[in-house]
């Protein structure tokens, strides 16, 4: 599904290298976490994959089913079935919350050759989707995350992630700010997506997500470099002794 | 005729008859305006935008374009008037009447013995002209060729919409109208078209205790034509004024708006989206006057500019003493969408009563670029993200339209006009 290869990254601006090699196969259907220390990157690996400015890939390769993302604009790796779940939802004053989803789930179709979901069909299939995410039609009608709490952008997140159906998802620190029910929910939202031709993967701090989106690979990032892959027992490792020892096995 | 010219001639003498006041307040007018002399560039007044091509002899042609576009406002069941180049057309217009409406053309006044315009014509200009000379006006009321008078009573089931087309690449018109909306009666005005080369044009409106004015207007397509124009306002008790300007092209729009909320009670709304790529300089400047109680004002001003476009906004509220409990809002905002685009702003708050609440406020800045990314990476193709995120700038002007299908209209026309540039 997702392939990325030796993926070295700079910023624009600064000439600072974030990622010095990354190297992270997510097969089909599989879920895997990323944990590490702040600045390592995990973030910035999110972005990059989704295409935001101001990140130069200065070596390496990152491919979806096996065709290169890096050289897509944002909307093309959308199309072609990336989904970024933001650690920051954006507020966008203005635009109505159901007008960007049938915009993004629309272009979407456009951009794959599809026919355009019917204003009908489009109604009937929110509904179910917010429905499911708690997410009440004062929520759909309001400007996008304009207000929101940070429980409701995050779920408003998972739902755009139900309605425009990507087959491969990376949540950036969605559990951020979320209280343990807000986590409950936004979990099941996800669990609720999981199947044979979906990933994901799930940047977190805390283990206390993956207890409720069981991964099957937990990636231990560090300085702009994957440094120990291993199964969810990783995760409880990084719980109860923290970082440090990982880092000074690894040097 | 130039400037210097019309200031000795006077005005055209309309046929003798009845409707002498027409008469005498345009040679009234002809005489403020040989005291104020035409704006030039160094007035205050007209600092930002420069009037040279406003006042010289002859209009600067400007190319008819050729268009396919369905005209604004051409499904609203309205009462139409046309007018080619500043020339009413009367075999293209409705007949003028209509329930609850008397309308005259400014031409036929003269033969009549219109009591109330002469109440009006001139008047709420001449009010306008203190403390800021607005000669433009003056020379409006003294050299208008044509114009109508109309006076509502009750609720007037349609609008009446003043099409101007524009067919001359050197013509120069001069149209004055005015509104009486009488007491408890509710009007609509829709005003759509490039009109002329160049157009000025003045809108006078007495507005009756409880009665209420509506005003739409569609200003553009011609890149070259250039405009001035004045709309003033007088309210009375517990009466609505609402209007909104969206401009679309035009290498000059100067929109003045002069407001006095002389009665109780009373609202204003004065709103405008204005759009603009390259050659292109537009000048909101309003002037609203609190001189009773708890009166409500509101001015929003929106503005897309791009590709070296320039907008002004000079905008002032300003509260008498004893206008207690007003409510003033002002916002004009500029979003540049390129680094040659230049906004310029000068919002004024003059208050002299001490239980007011009055708020303004001015930006210009880019398009979001977080919102932008956030748009794009749902699949939305940048320059349709771009377009989303322009309309929602302009969401609070189009608000103050009321009439939701009018309101459409001008999205609609919004719409287009960003998808030609980005197609």
């Amino acid at each position: 599904m997702l392939e990325i290869k030796n993926l070295h990254v700079e910023l624009e601006e600064e000439d600072k290298q974030i990622l010095k090699g990354v190297d992270l196969t997510v097969d089909a259907g599989q879920v895997h976490a990323i944990m590490g220390p702040n600045g390592s990157g995990k973030s910035t690996l999110s972005y990059v994959l989704s295409g935001k400015d101001g990140y130069e890939v200065t070596d390496g390769s990152a491919t979806l089913d096996g065709v290169d993302i890096l050289d897509m604009d944002p909307e093309e790796r959308a199309a072609a079935g990336l989904f970024l779940a933001f650690q920051y939802p954006v507020e966008i004053p203005g635009v109505g919350n159901m007008t960007f989803l049938r915009t993004a789930v629309n272009s979407q179709r456009k951009a794959r050759g599809e026919d355009e979901m019917s204003a009908g069909d489009f109604l009937k299939f929110i509904r179910e989707k917010a429905k499911s995410l708690k997410i009440d039609a004062d929520m759909l009608k309001r400007p996008v995350n304009v207000g929101f709490s940070g429980g409701e952008k995050k779920r408003n997140e998972i739902l755009q992630m139900a309605m425009l159906e990507p087959k491969m998802c990376i949540l950036d620190e969605t559990d951020s700010g979320l209280d343990v029910d807000a986590m409950k929910l936004v979990a099941e939202g996800v669990n609720a997506l999981r199947s044979e031709g979906r990933s994901f993967l799930v940047i977190t701090h805390y283990q206390r997500l993956l207890d409720h989106i069981k991964p099957d690979v937990v990636h231990i990032m560090a300085d702009g470099k994957i440094i120990k892959s291993g199964g969810p027992e990783l995760a409880l490792e990084v719980e109860n002794n923290g970082y440090a020892d990982l880092l000074a096995e690894v040097a | 005729m130039s400037a210097a010219e019309k200031l000795t001639v006077a005005p055209r003498a309309l046929p003798d008859g009845q409707g002498a006041w027409a008469q005498t307040a345009r040679e009234a007018a002809a005489a403020r305006l040989s005291e104020m002399g035409m704006p030039v560039r160094r007035d205050e007044y007209w600092k930002y935008t420069n009037p040279t091509s406003l006042t010289a002899e002859a209009a600067p042609e400007a190319e008819v374009l050729a268009s396919d576009e369905a005209p604004v406002f051409g499904d609203a069941d309205a009462l139409r008037i046309v007018f080619v180049d500043g020339v009413f057309d009367a075999d293209a217009s409705d007949a003028l009447t209509h329930e609850g409406l008397e309308i005259a053309r400014l031409s036929d006044a003269a033969q009549m013995d219109i009591h109330w315009a002469k109440d009006v014509y001139g008047v709420l200009e001449t009010n306008g002209q203190d403390p800021v000379a607005r000669p433009l006006a003056a020379a409006n009321t003294a050299f208008a060729t044509d114009g109508v008078l109309i006076r509502a009573f009750g609720k007037v089931s349609k609008p009446v919409h003043m099409v101007y087309l524009h067919k001359s690449n050197t013509s120069d018109a001069i149209l004055h109208h005015v509104v009486k909306v009488e007491e408890g009666a509710d009007v609509t005005i829709l005003e759509n078209g490039p009109a002329a080369a160049r157009f000025n044009k003045c809108l006078e409106v007495d507005i009756a205790d409880n009665a209420s004015f509506h005003h739409v207007r569609a200003q553009g397509r011609d890149h070259e034509r250039r405009a001035a124009t004045h709309v003033f306002a007088r309210l009375g008790t517990e009466s609505t004024f609402k209007s909104f300007t969206l401009t679309v092209n035009g290498v000059l729009t100067r929109n003045e708006c002069v407001i006095e909320l002389t009665g109780d009670d009373a609202k204003a709304h004065v709103a405008g989206a204005a759009v603009g790529d390259g050659d292109f300089h537009h000048d909101d400047t309003v002037f609203i006057t609190h001189d009773a109680v708890n009166c409500e004002s509101r001015q929003v001003f929106k503005k897309v500019l791009r590709n070296g476009a320039m907008g002004v906004f000079q905008g002032k509220i300003l509260v008498k003493a004893g206008a207690q409990k007003t409510d003033g809002y002002q916002i004009s905002q500029a979003l540049l969408l390129d680094g040659d685009s230049q906004f310029l702003a000068k919002p004024e708050l003059e208050i002299y009563a001490d239980d007011v609440a009055c708020s303004h406020g001015s930006t210009s800045g880019a398009i979001d670029e977080d919102a932008l990314f956030y748009l794009r990476s749902r699949g939305v193709p940048e320059s349709e993200a771009q377009n989303l995120l322009v309309l929602a700038f302009l969401a609070e002007a189009l608000d103050e339209i009321e009439n939701e299908d009018l309101a459409a209209e001008i999205l609609n026309r919004l719409e287009a006009w960003f998808s030609r540039r980005s197609s």
